[in-house]
């Protein structure tokens, strides 16, 4: 039954949404078959620097037959590591979602649902967090967490994800504070029901379809984060994984020389899968959300009631 | 604040707005000290560690106050924010202000100039996007904006340099000016345009000039992407105004209608917004510094992270800190200056 109303509108979307829609699931499918079978689909593993024979694949060749995307300073395979790439980008990706999620949701119900000094409280620890420029959160973060907990896609992640949990936060506190006050909750209220039925049964139900666009409009940004912090060196450990960003720091030094290579493509997977999320993500906010369809430009963001319209604010 | 009938005075608004201000700034500091303190070891031992022996280091904890309770510690660092002194780096003893206002100054006409050319791009696209909803040029308009969007500041500094510099070499790639320039140029307001413009030293402007082009342009078009999508979406809104039809029911030529009742109130919105983007553009400007080679305090910032000083990096993120409070104050005002119906 939950399920019907999640695809049926799907199903029947049309026009430019729908064409939104489509684009965006195909780009992300794409990607993330790469990161599901990227043992199978890259010639070689990440940090591969000579064939099976032991023949090595020298330094910064030009694209070629054996290597269709040439190969780096390392003497690794370009194309083999922006395959990989995809698999640790979705693993990072994944995982600082599903934290921000849990930790954002909950406290956004509760919040929302309770008010009082609680949620004045909650608002201002959140807003403060939301307002401080991201990057250099998350960058002395996992700067902070390398150091206890080792370079590896936790740390990412946990960087990531503490960025993102305000996003949350406001999204489902205020969706909360909407719906508390709907007829069917102040009924259940009526009869009895308790808050933590109340929550779970009815309000919960109804945030929670406001999720999907903001997990995804959110993974597009996560992405580029994990990118920043490769390329700033305070991403993942380059021996553990092959990462997009860390190999854009070591192509700018080849940009001097001419090397385009080495740059390009694992640039290019970046623009393709945040693009690709992002047209998911608004696909699906267009398909879903049938008020943003009919009046889409109520939700424009204004400083003054910043709390009305995350949704289309996060995706930009 | 005040009731339903009248509206609040200005003043009114910006006091409430300023004693909002404070807490959120206090929850900022104590959240750059505890995150700055979480860090395994001292500040000292985390910087020199290896380079003196026990006793000097010993010293130099006590000297800054280092083996004080942690309490005392947070108080004394609250206490030095208020009077601007963000500490003194440990590797190599400058004042956390002096880097700020060096550096900052790179960092601004960067982020200036960025600014600029995010606006050139973002309003007119935005502005046609808006007009012509749902044609051909609305989706490739929007489309440019997500994949401009999408496209990481390095990547696109990568793709300039490869092309510009290399390839076409019309302009420099990394630096603020060359050796020459930085050597003859006399410096009073950091800001390297208008001091060579003081000096009146013409070819140290065109030099400087060149060097800024791609920096600026390549962080200008990805917060131009958003900008884009703000203006789109506003004019969307005004076009649906009531005034508008009044204005078309009156007769007005479409082109009327558009330019000076449709743009005019879509900008207006948009002008407030655009200060919300601030913190996009700090983290950008740290990335594009890394990518150009640009002097400017993001680098410094990942410098001293590299270093483990951890005073520098608690001195830097504090001034971030208070400019991102600081802004927001200051568009709140503007905002309820310019429409009264934020204030209520």
């Amino acid at each position: 039954m939950r399920g019907d109303r999640f695809f049926t509108p799907i199903r029947e979307a049309k026009g430019v949404p729908k064409w939104v829609l489509w684009s965006g699931v195909v780009i992300t499918t794409f990607f993330v078959i790469l990161a599901l079978f990227a043992p199978v689909i890259a010639p070689y593993n990440f940090d591969d620097y000579q064939t099976a024979s032991g023949e090595r694949f020298g330094k910064q060749q030009p694209p070629s037959a054996e290597h269709p995307f040439g190969t780096n300073v390392q003497g690794t395979d370009v194309l083999s590591r922006v395959i990989w790439g995809a698999r640790t980008a979705l693993e990072v990706v994944v995982f600082a979602v599903f934290v921000s999620l849990a930790i954002g949701l909950p406290l956004g119900l509760l919040s929302g649902y309770f008010g009082g000094k609680l949620d004045r409280g909650l608002v201002l620890i959140m807003d403060s967090l939301f307002a401080f420029p991201y990057l250099l959160l998350a960058i002395v973060i996992a700067f902070l967490l390398a150091d206890k907990i080792g370079r590896g896609v936790a740390s990412a992640a946990i960087a990531i994800s503490i960025v993102y949990i305000p996003q949350y936060f406001r999204v489902v506190r205020n969706h909360v504070i909407s719906v508390r006050e709907e007829s069917y909750v102040e009924a259940a209220r009526a009869l009895g029901a308790k808050p933590r039925t109340i929550i779970r049964k009815y309000v919960l139900q109804n945030v929670i379809q406001s999720v999907p666009v903001i997990a995804t409009l959110n993974a597009a940004d996560a992405i580029l984060t994990l990118a920043a912090l490769g390329f700033l060196g305070y991403g993942i450990q380059p021996t553990d994984a092959a990462e997009w960003g860390y190999d854009l720091q070591r192509a700018i030094a080849d940009a001097g020389a001419g090397i385009w290579w080495t740059g390009l493509f694992p640039g290019l997977a970046i623009v393709a899968l945040v693009t690709g999320l992002t047209l998911l993500g608004e696909g699906l906010n267009d398909v879903l959300n049938p008020v943003l369809r009919r009046r889409p430009i109520e939700d424009v963001v204004l400083p003054a009631q910043p709390a009305k319209a995350p949704v289309e604010e996060v995706g930009v | 604040m005040a009731g339903a009938h009248h509206t609040t005075s200005l003043r009114t608004y910006a006091l409430t707005r300023l004693a909002l201000a404070l807490p959120m700034i206090w929850i900022l500091l104590t959240m750059v000290f505890v995150l700055m303190r979480v860090a395994p070891g001292d500040p000292i031992s985390a910087a020199l560690g290896g380079r003196l022996s026990p006793e000097q280091l010993q010293e130099r904890r006590h000297a800054a106050g280092y083996d004080e309770p942690l309490i005392k510690q947070y108080f004394e660092y609250l206490g030095n924010v208020v009077t601007l002194d963000f500490g003194e780096t440990i590797v190599d003893n400058r004042p956390v202000t002096e880097v700020i206002r060096q550096n900052g100054a790179a960092t601004l006409e960067l982020t200036i100039a960025a600014f600029l050319v995010s606006l050139v791009v973002g309003i007119p696209i935005g502005l046609i996007c808006g007009r012509y909803r749902d044609t051909p040029i609305d989706i490739v308009g929007r489309f440019f904006g997500i994949v401009i969007y999408a496209a990481p500041v390095f990547f696109l500094g990568f793709l300039a340099q490869i092309i510009f510099s290399q390839w076409l070499g019309w302009l420099p790639s990394s630096g603020r000016a060359s050796p020459v320039t930085s050597f003859a140029l006399h410096t009073t307001t950091n800001l390297f345009l208008i001091d060579s413009l003081l000096s009146l030293n013409f070819a140290a402007f065109t030099d400087v000039l060149e060097h800024l082009i791609l920096p600026a342009t390549t962080l200008g078009l990805v917060i131009g992407g958003v900008f884009i999508r703000l203006v789109r979406v506003n004019v969307l809104q005004t076009l649906q105004g009531d005034y508008i039809e009044a204005a078309r029911a009156r007769g007005l030529s479409e082109r009327n209608v558009v330019w000076h009742h449709a743009f005019k109130n879509a900008l207006v919105p948009v002008i407030t917004v655009i200060g919300l983007q601030v913190a996009l553009l700090m983290g950008g400007a740290v990335l594009t510094e890394q990518t150009f080679n640009w002097p400017g305090i993001g680098s410094e910032l990942v410098r001293y992270l590299n270093n483990r000083d951890y005073v520098a990096v608690q001195g830097i993120i504090t001034f971030f800190a208070l400019l991102v409070v600081f802004i927001s104050l200051l568009i709140d005002l503007v905002n309820a200056w310019v429409d009264p119906r934020v204030r209520y």
